[in-house]
């Protein structure tokens, strides 16, 4: 493989902003990826994560900070001239032009020779196993095809940085998880260093070296996609890594490691990720995998099944407690619908939380 | 299965209501018929009769007549020169400078009060315009007094009664138009598609050769020959602002005097009828030249 990426050692996101009149859509975030990662950010719609791709692409201007390549300040070029490789969401490969003219643009406004052009093109054709298509228009591909134009037109340019803005949300399930795989390939064999923008968490978990989670424009939590999902370090981290059961309670003691919840009338017990104090509004979140059909007793609370469903392995449902809570919940064996269950888990299992600031931050 | 084997047999195909349906002719295509009882008596019946008029000249003679005395009275057919030496220019100058303004106007947010300001010389019509550029555009009007009264000119300069009155006013009552339909293609194209190239390393211009140009050829060539057509079929402004017995008499001038101060209706129908072919043939070869560009649509994705 000759298509060999620019040798840098860092990018640096220093404090960036980004202003739309009066909302602040990037608060001062900060960010430093190494050569050769793989970086998601993740977060939900309107959180930021596009905004700050563009800014890095300088497809948008940043209003306050700067962004850093090694020695070099980057964000005051043209985005013609920083050199990123950019994936778009809706591929916005040229219509016009074939697939090998698609791929051959960046080198083309280069200026550099045919003969070079046509090689590179030539592995970059194989290396997203696009042989044989060279000749067609993008509208003649299907989705998983114009997707791989579009990273093959990224990445022959030789871009120190790879930027993908939701490279898959506009291809079916099955193919999804098939470009998912081929994504993370081309990165193994390339090592190209690259920033990673989805709403999906799976995604973020399968492909990431890191995982950086935004929510209102401010980064939440930076870390390994393990990190993230088994210590997240706030409720909506939390909720976005699948605590789908957020159960809200008193914090009626705190014993060593443990945080005593009262959730309607239950004892929950479980570790506090934030600080709380006894007395004040917290929440308990369980992941739904870890919610379980049990008996009465400690971190078991009554619920009322509404729905079952059958998952090939087990059974998923969703139940009510008397209170109000909704929760999602497994079982190995079917339950009746309208049932009164006790839904439990472990102590390690339940991550306690301070009751989130309401608004921006 | 079981419903399946005991179905009872089919034995009548679709009724002519489903076959008809099934090529797209229902209640709704009645819609169509009074749009198309207006189109043949309004277009293709005069069009029609024009036609077959033109072919029956009024001094008698053979059916060709009234065409062979066009193309041999050089104060008739010099007409066609002088029409398109007015309105291929003008056409051009108005997409020239339609361009560059709706590539700026695209980004702007008060689109709706520009397109307001933009359509008012279409609605005050070419007379209105004619008149104000004569004033204006006069010995004694502003704009040489202003360029006298600087010095940068001794003598007013002449701008009207000749070309350049017809063509400035042309210009002026085309520009809104062609501006509209050319904005209307250029904000057609998904903006992604030059942010894509920008990211590639194409600079402005090469954005613009690249991949704007290639995608609105095909919308230029029909805006191309809708204004064509628009300035081709010029005649107050050329009355009043040119010089209709010379540089400025354009064909629907000739066609108007055989008509009216000759009364030669035949004669009339048959410059009508060598305009009209004059402006096909313009308009079927720009048309054609569309072939050589991609016409699929502007966008990468599929719908």
């Amino acid at each position: 493989m000759t298509i060999a990426l620019s040798q840098f050692d860092e990018v640096r996101l220093d404090r960036v902003s980004r202003d739309f009149g009066a909302l602040n859509a990037l608060r001062d975030v900060s960010l430093t990826i190494r050569r050769g990662e793989f970086i998601a950010l993740l977060g939900p719609s309107g959180c930021g994560k596009s905004t700050t791709l563009n800014c890095i692409a300088g497809l948008l201007p940043v209003t306050g900070g700067a962004i850093w390549l090694d020695k070099n300040r980057v964000d005051t070029l043209r985005p013609e001239e920083r050199g990123f490789g950019m994936v778009f969401q809706n591929y916005a490969l040229f219509p016009h032009l074939n697939v090998r003219q698609n791929i051959g643009f960046g080198l083309k406004m280069r200026g550099r020779p045919k003969a070079e052009i046509d090689r590179k093109v030539d592995e970059a054709l194989d290396l997203v196993r696009l042989r044989g298509q060279e000749n067609k228009l993008p509208g003649q591909l299907s989705g998983g095809q114009q997707q791989r134009v579009a990273i093959a037109r990224a990445i022959v340019i030789e871009p120190p940085l790879v930027l993908m803005d939701e490279p898959l949300s506009n291809l079916d399930a099955k193919l999804r998880l098939e470009m998912r795989a081929e994504i993370r390939r081309i990165h193994n064999e390339l090592g190209a260093t690259t920033i990673y923008v989805t709403h999906d968490q799976d995604e973020a978990l399968s492909l990431a070296d890191r995982i950086v989670v935004l929510r209102d424009g401010v980064v939440r939590q930076v870390g390994a996609p393990k990190e993230l999902y088994e210590a997240p370090a706030h409720f909506d981290v939390a909720d976005f890594m699948g605590f789908r059961n957020k159960l809200k309670g008193q914090v009626v003691a705190i014993e060593g490691d443990r945080t005593i919840l009262d959730v309607e009338g239950a004892r929950i017990s479980g570790v506090a990720r934030e600080r709380v104090s006894v007395g004040s509004t917290a929440y308990a979140a369980i992941r739904s995998d870890d919610l379980e059909v049990g008996e009465a007793g400690p971190n078991a609370i009554a619920a009322t099944v509404d729905t079952i469903e059958y998952r090939g392995r087990e059974f998923v449902g969703t139940a009510h407690s008397a209170g109000g809570l909704d929760f999602v919940f497994r079982s190995h064996v079917p339950v009746e619908l309208g049932s009164r269950i006790h839904l439990r888990t472990e102590d390690e299992r339940i991550l306690v939380f301070a009751e989130p600031v309401q608004g921006r931050q | 299965m079981d419903a399946v084997a005991h179905a009872p047999a089919v034995e009548h195909g679709p009724s002519l209501h489903q076959r008809l349906a099934a090529r797209g002719i229902d209640a709704v295509t009645l819609l169509v018929i009074p749009a198309a009882i207006f189109t043949l008596l309004l277009f293709v019946y005069p069009f029609a009769f024009g036609f077959v008029l033109s072919f029956e000249p009024k001094a008698g003679g053979d059916w060709l007549a009234n065409y062979r005395r066009f193309f041999s009275d050089p104060f008739l057919y010099k007409t066609i020169a002088n029409t398109l030496w007015l309105a291929i220019p003008v056409t051009l100058v108005n997409l020239l400078l339609a361009v560059p303004i709706a590539f700026r106007v695209r980004l702007m947010r008060r689109q709706r009060l520009l397109t307001t300001i933009l359509v008012l010389p279409i609605t005050l019509g070419t007379v209105l315009v004619a008149e104000g550029l004569l004033n204006y555009l006069g010995p004694q009007g502003w704009f040489n007094r202003t360029l006298l009264t600087i010095g940068l000119i001794s003598q007013p300069l002449k701008l009207v009664h000749n070309y350049w009155g017809v063509f400035a006013s042309l210009v002026i009552t085309g520009f809104p138009f062609t501006f509209l339909l050319t904005l209307s293609y250029v904000t057609g194209i998904d903006p992604a598609l030059e942010q894509a190239a920008a990211t590639l390393g194409a600079n402005a211009w090469q954005r613009f050769r690249h991949v704007y140009l290639p995608l609105l050829m095909p919308g230029f060539a029909i805006t191309f020959c809708l204004s064509f057509v628009q300035a081709f079929s010029v005649f107050p402004s050329a009355v009043l602002l040119g010089e209709p017995a010379g540089v400025t008499r354009v064909i629907s001038i000739a066609a108007a005097t055989a008509a009216f101060e000759e009364y030669d209706y035949s004669m009339a129908s048959a410059i009508a009828m060598i305009m009209g072919f004059v402006q096909l043939a313009i308009v079927v070869v720009v048309l054609a030249s569309r072939g050589l560009f991609y016409r699929g649509p502007a966008s990468g994705a599929k719908g």
